[in-house]
């Protein structure tokens, strides 16, 4: 099956609808969240409609194929990156599992191996979004370990040149993201893996902007765990997953408690079931597993390869009409080595917001803003910059309709 | 076309030839403020004359919305008395919440019934608010200290 973007739009009932006075709908704001295919919207829906039940509970029919279509949506997942079924934990979201793994390292008990002690290491990277960077800092103030980070150059890459001085003998957790939400950067993992593992730490990989646009395989990463959203990647809101190694999801403590995860349980005590269901307290967002499960059939079926080649081709587009506007500065690389489709840059003077504004009066949706990643625009000395952030669904047509509305812009802000 | 509801050409104005922007040194009270969705910032300062404000001045970075706002509310609010200061920064907020309802009494707020069309852009009340939340916060603290 060839890759047409133009056909593949029409799964997506969102754009059958106006924007802004009948203007056509330029949506270029998937790194925010992406848009829903029928299949998913459905998925969600058909749960309530002919299977809702409380799953890995009750002796009734329903409670059946509840679960059935729940571990169903966990097995797709699994098979999606490589993984096995019990190494995949459902969340809410993201920022959940993110925070699932620093709170249970903060629970582990001296003698555990994810237990921090004042004086341990957590290293981060400047360019985290804020979801992969202040659960660290928490930690670091809870149990007194301290925060080291990786740098970012001026074109937007991790530097790498003092490794073994940011990841040392005393490094129990290295979190960083595989690539940016902001620069659009793909991170090598290999030095940073072999360094991790080499001190004994932990590899936390936030993979919110790569599983949704590249064949992620979590056993070629090398990394221990991954989290992504299911809303980024055609899935809907409130489901998230969190991957970790079955040894270590072995020894990390439970975050949430209560049903689900437990063993036994008398007045005083509990054990935990095994994982995943350790990490699961609670009936989970079922419905929204089960669009989740579409969406990955959904990806499965066009094929990530093909996605990401497309998206390749978009975002190398994208960047050479950017480069030949002269107002314009890309931040972030401008080659495409390791570099996926989130693309933020300025226009002259006119602040993100005014362009953004400027942009939705012509049906064209972008992100303006510090994109949750305050420190990072720090770093690379803006306030604040436009991103627009593609996926599979998008066209030659939405980027000329971009660069369009940014010469209009700047002829509108310039009066 | 609707977007020149939202920037007035007063508003672009104010923007590129802000008023008052430059911090005095002898402010009675000085306050710095944020957006967090957006990072916008404005740090603002008040010099009280007994009961009156003698004068608002301000350094910020942000949108033409945020800043153009600070520069008109920096003009429109100095010489009034606290009391008169507070009324009219009630009715630009009511104006500001009215989703487009109000017009603004231009007799009252000048140059900042420019704002109106904000009121129908709910993502950019905020910014259209950021400075005059700022001279409330300062003005209280003014108070206080003197």
């Amino acid at each position: 099956m060839s890759f047409d973007a133009a056909v593949i739009r029409r799964d997506f009932p969102i754009f059958d609808r106006k924007i802004r006075d009948g203007k056509r709908l330029v949506y270029l704001d998937s790194g925010a969240t992406s848009q829903k295919p029928e299949s998913v919207i459905a998925a969600e829906s058909d749960f309530y409609r002919l299977h809702n039940a409380a799953v890995h509970r009750g002796a009734h029919q329903l409670a059946e194929e509840a679960t059935d279509i729940y571990e169903g949506a966990r097995a797709k997942v699994a098979s999606f990156i490589g993984a096995a079924e019990s190494e995949v934990i459902f969340t809410k979201s993201a920022t959940e599992s993110l925070n699932l793994v620093a709170y249970a390292m903060g629970n582990a008990p001296i003698g555990n191996r994810f237990n921090l002690q004042p004086g341990d290491s957590i290293v981060v990277t400047e360019m985290e979004h804020h979801a992969n960077l202040i659960p660290w800092q928490q930690l670091a103030a809870r149990t007194g370990a301290v925060l080291s980070w990786f740098e970012v150059t001026p074109e937007g890459r991790l530097d790498l040149t003092q490794i073994d001085k940011v990841i040392t003998e005393k490094t129990k957790v290295v979190a960083l993201t595989h690539q940016s939400n902001v620069l659009g950067t793909i991170n090598p993992l290999e030095a940073i893996v072999q360094r991790a593992h080499q001190v004994g730490a932990v590899i936390v990989l936030d993979a919110c902007q790569s599983v949704p646009h590249m064949k992620v395989d979590v056993a070629k990463l090398g990394v221990d765990f991954v989290a992504f959203s299911g809303h980024k990647v055609l899935g809907p809101t409130g489901v998230g997953v969190l991957w970790g190694r079955a040894e270590l999801l072995d020894e990390l403590p439970p975050f949430l408690t209560g049903g689900s995860m437990i063993e036994t349980v008398t007045m005083t005590s509990a054990t935990w079931a095994p994982a995943p269901r350790k990490f699961e307290a609670g009936v989970p967002n079922m419905a929204q597993a089960a669009g989740l499960g579409a969406a990955i059939d959904y990806l499965s079926n066009i094929g990530m390869d093909a996605i990401y080649q497309h998206e390749q081709e978009l975002t190398h587009s994208l960047i050479s009409s950017l480069s030949e506007i002269e107002e314009v500065t890309i931040v972030g690389p401008t080659d495409m080595n390791l570099r996926g489709g989130s693309v933020s840059f300025t226009v002259g003077d006119i602040h993100p917001h005014d362009l953004g504004q400027f942009l939705d009066s012509q049906g064209i949706a972008v992100r303006t803003g510090h994109h949750c990643a305050w420190p990072l625009n720090r770093k690379m000395g803006v306030v604040a910059t436009t991103r627009a952030s593609l996926y599979l669904y998008n066209t030659q047509e939405d980027l000329d309709a971009l660069i369009q509305g940014i010469h209009d812009a700047t002829k509108y802000f310039g009066r | 076309m609707q977007l020149d509801n939202l920037y007035q050409e007063v508003i672009l104005d104010h923007y590129k030839n802000p008023q008052n922007k430059k911090l005095a040194p002898d402010c009675d009270a000085q306050v710095h403020h944020v957006n967090p969705s957006c990072g916008d910032e404005v740090t603002l300062g008040v010099k009280l004359n007994g009961d009156k404000v003698e004068s608002i001045t301000w350094e910020g970075v942000g949108c033409s919305i945020s800043q153009a706002s600070t520069s008109i509310l920096s003009d429109l609010l100095t010489g009034k008395t606290l009391a008169e200061a507070g009324a009219i920064s009630e009715e630009f907020l009511e104006l500001m919440q009215s989703k487009g309802a109000l017009e603004g009494n231009p007799e009252v707020l000048e140059d900042a019934v420019a704002l109106a069309g904000v009121s129908q852009y709910p993502a950019r009340i905020k910014c259209a608010l950021l400075g005059w939340m700022a001279f409330k916060d300062a003005s209280l603290q003014a108070q206080a200290d003197n």
